[in-house]
């Protein structure tokens, strides 16, 4: 029994939401889809420790698909570099799952319940699925499974704000421009090479020199990714998204949605095209990196400006998903895994931070902005101290994740690139203390109102502390996080010829 | 070069519409022209997998005795019968959004929408602050 589970890891681990998403939508009461949601998502994610420690039994697992066998048919890879987006959507997602229970129904109707938590399976499932798969055309179909379900999640966000609606639309328009061009860059890349397997790709593309189509279609397929990854210019759908969904929603998708993007990211520029090749190092330093710093800055600056606190803290996301693509573009070993670090903490930081400002929403039921802040610190002291570790986690304090993580990428770019990209990862990172201190500020020193009491719920923080205590643990210990990284980055750029 | 570049006008097709659909998408104001510009976006790129699936006189990949028939490549019309349900799916979830949006805000132009909601949004921030300024007293 255990046997045939151990070997059947990679499709479970998709397989399992995906099939309880169609159960959940069947039970009427909704204390028991949240239950047999939770007992899902840790499900998934005790599946993928074991396929943790699969991996760093035999470095790479390969999984044919209905037994055909690849490169003609669909093979599942599971190898050290998808392996941590793989932990970072499953246990980010049991978390969210946990924190949702008195969530969710504050702000959707008890009829549509189970179909959010159906919703939610599948949105996870696709998450999970574009990181296993080893299939271009899949890749594309897991991209949409995902990008549709989140759209249904965001739009259900409408029984709160009508404006849901219009952010969810265009999610909806923007996504499927970005999927229809990833999908246009594997037809071009297809019709070269004949195959639609990555690992078959990447050593067929090396035998092509000089070939415009294939320019055009890594093109395609990059821009593509980008846009689902909110890299800089095409972000714009991702602070409405996150802003006006429902507030367990908009945890989920903050922690997860763009890291299996950017994974991909990864994956496509690294490991199906050739890191030496010119064409890759041309994109990264001259459209990625600047690309990226602009984000660091254009994402800081915003926030800063931002009233609405959801909408704050999306833009911070753009900021930080540009310090993940400026460790990428980078390109060296020590700055991939730096990108991967940053990857896995951030989804802790924002998600934690997302959950801190939902409770507070949650109990105040009403929309949180600057103004609505006040006294929140003395009335929520337990909410208010985990948001101020996960708010100096991600300004990059010593002792917490957010550390370790800056430490890395700035290690990494002076060795590689000089001191002026680390002065302005510095300089990004002083300017989000600005934003974070005014967050703060809010909280502790304005005065709230006289009758603000509240008595804050178990069911409700728990999850938050224990998110924050992850990020406090990977800001003392990290070797577990930095070791799989640089594993990671070996495995992604090593066994290139 | 005009010759080898017209020997390819089902290329051309596909771009002409890819273009289209594209700029109807970014170029339209209203919420459905722009749905309708993602369905034809997405249709070139089904035209574009057909187009180079498809070999002239060939059959489909059904074995005979006779041994020098051309076979078409069965698969890129079967991943695009992937992508036409996806297709659909999106164009679905669009057209239900675009039906709620109407009944919401009573239009679906991005100007009238964009007024409303930026009303909204200084509304949200507004009233928060009255709230706190009279508590505060």
């Amino acid at each position: 029994m255990t046997d045939i589970i151990i070997k059947n890891l990679p499709i479970l681990v998709v397989l399992c939401p995906l099939m309880m998403s169609l159960f959940v939508v069947l039970i009427p009461n909704t204390f028991i889809s949240w239950v047999v949601t939770l007992f899902t998502t840790l499900i998934t994610f005790i599946f993928s420790l074991l396929l943790y420690q699969e991996v760093y039994q035999y470095s790479s697992i390969s999984y044919a698909l209905g037994n055909w066998i690849p490169p003609l048919g669909i093979e599942y890879v599971i190898d050290k570099v998808s392996i941590i987006p793989i932990i970072i959507i499953t246990l980010i997602s049991f978390l969210t799952t946990f924190f949702a229970s008195k969530i969710m129904p504050a702000e959707i109707n008890n009829s549509s319940i189970s179909k959010v938590y159906s919703l939610w399976l599948l949105a996870i499932a696709g998450l999970i699925g574009l990181v296993t798969t080893g299939d271009a055309f899949n890749l594309f179909v897991f991209l949409e499974i995902s990008s549709l379900a989140s759209v249904a999640l965001v739009a259900m966000g409408a029984q709160k704000d009508k404006q849901a609606l219009v952010a969810a639309y265009n999610y909806l328009i923007l996504g499927a421009v970005g999927a229809t061009f990833y999908v246009i860059g594997v037809g071009l890349l297809y019709g070269i090479t004949g195959t639609l397997n990555l690992a078959d790709l990447s050593s067929r593309i090396t035998e092509i020199n000089d070939n415009k189509a294939l320019v055009a279609g890594f093109g395609f397929m990059i821009v593509g990714i980008m846009v689902k990854a909110a890299v800089f210019p095409l972000h714009i759908w991702l602070p409405r998204a996150y802003a006006y969904a429902p507030s367990a929603v908009s945890v989920l998708l903050a922690a997860t949605a763009t890291k299996a993007s950017l994974y991909i990211l990864a994956r496509i520029l690294f490991s199906v095209f050739d890191i030496s090749d010119t064409l890759i190092t041309l994109t990264l330093t001259y459209v990625i990196l600047p690309l990226s710093i602009i984000a660091m800055f254009a994402g800081t600056i915003m926030a800063i400006y931002e009233k609405d606190i959801k909408r704050l803290l999306a833009h911070s996301s753009i900021a930080q998903i540009g310090y993940i693509t400026l460790a990428f573009a980078i390109g060296t070993k020590a700055s991939v895994a730096a990108g991967f670090i940053h990857m896995f903490n951030h989804a802790l930081i924002k998600g934690a931070l997302f959950m801190a400002i939902t409770s507070m929403s949650f109990y105040l039921n009403k929309r949180i902005t600057i103004n609505t802040l006040s006294g929140l610190g003395r009335a929520m002291p337990i909410t208010f101290s985990c948001f101020v570790i996960c708010s100096l986690s991600l300004a990059g304090v010593p002792l917490t994740a957010g550390f370790i993580s800056k430490l890395y990428i700035i290690k990494a770019s002076i060795s590689a690139e000089g001191v002026w990209i680390a002065l302005l990862i510095l300089a990004s990172s002083a300017l989000s203390v600005i934003y974070l201190w005014k967050m703060i500020e809010a909280m502790w020193f304005h005065e709230g109102p006289k009758d603000l009491v509240i008595k804050e719920n178990p069911t409700v923080y728990i999850a938050l502390l224990m998110i924050t205590f992850l990020n406090i643990y990977f800001g003392l210990d990290a070797s577990i996080v930095v070791n799989s990284s640089f594993e990671a980055a070996d495995q992604l750029l090593g066994v290139q010829k | 070069m005009i010759s080898s570049a017209l020997g390819v006008w089902n290329y051309w097709v596909v771009f002409l519409l890819m273009m289209i659909g594209l700029f109807l998408v970014i170029g339209r104001q209203n919420f459905l022209k722009k749905i309708v510009g993602l369905t034809i976006f997405q249709t070139s790129v089904f035209l574009l997998y057909i187009t180079f699936g498809k070999i002239k006189g060939g059959t489909p990949p059904i074995l005979n005795n006779i041994n020098e028939t051309i076979y078409s490549n069965p698969l890129p019309h079967v991943l695009i019968l992937t992508a036409i349900v996806v297709g659909v799916a999106t164009t679905a979830l669009g057209l239900s959004l675009v039906l709620r949006i109407n009944s919401e805000y009573g239009s679906i132009e991005e100007e009238d929408i964009s007024a409303q909601d930026l009303v909204d949004y200084h509304d949200q921030i507004e009233t928060s602050k009255t709230v706190s300024i009279k508590f505060k007293k």
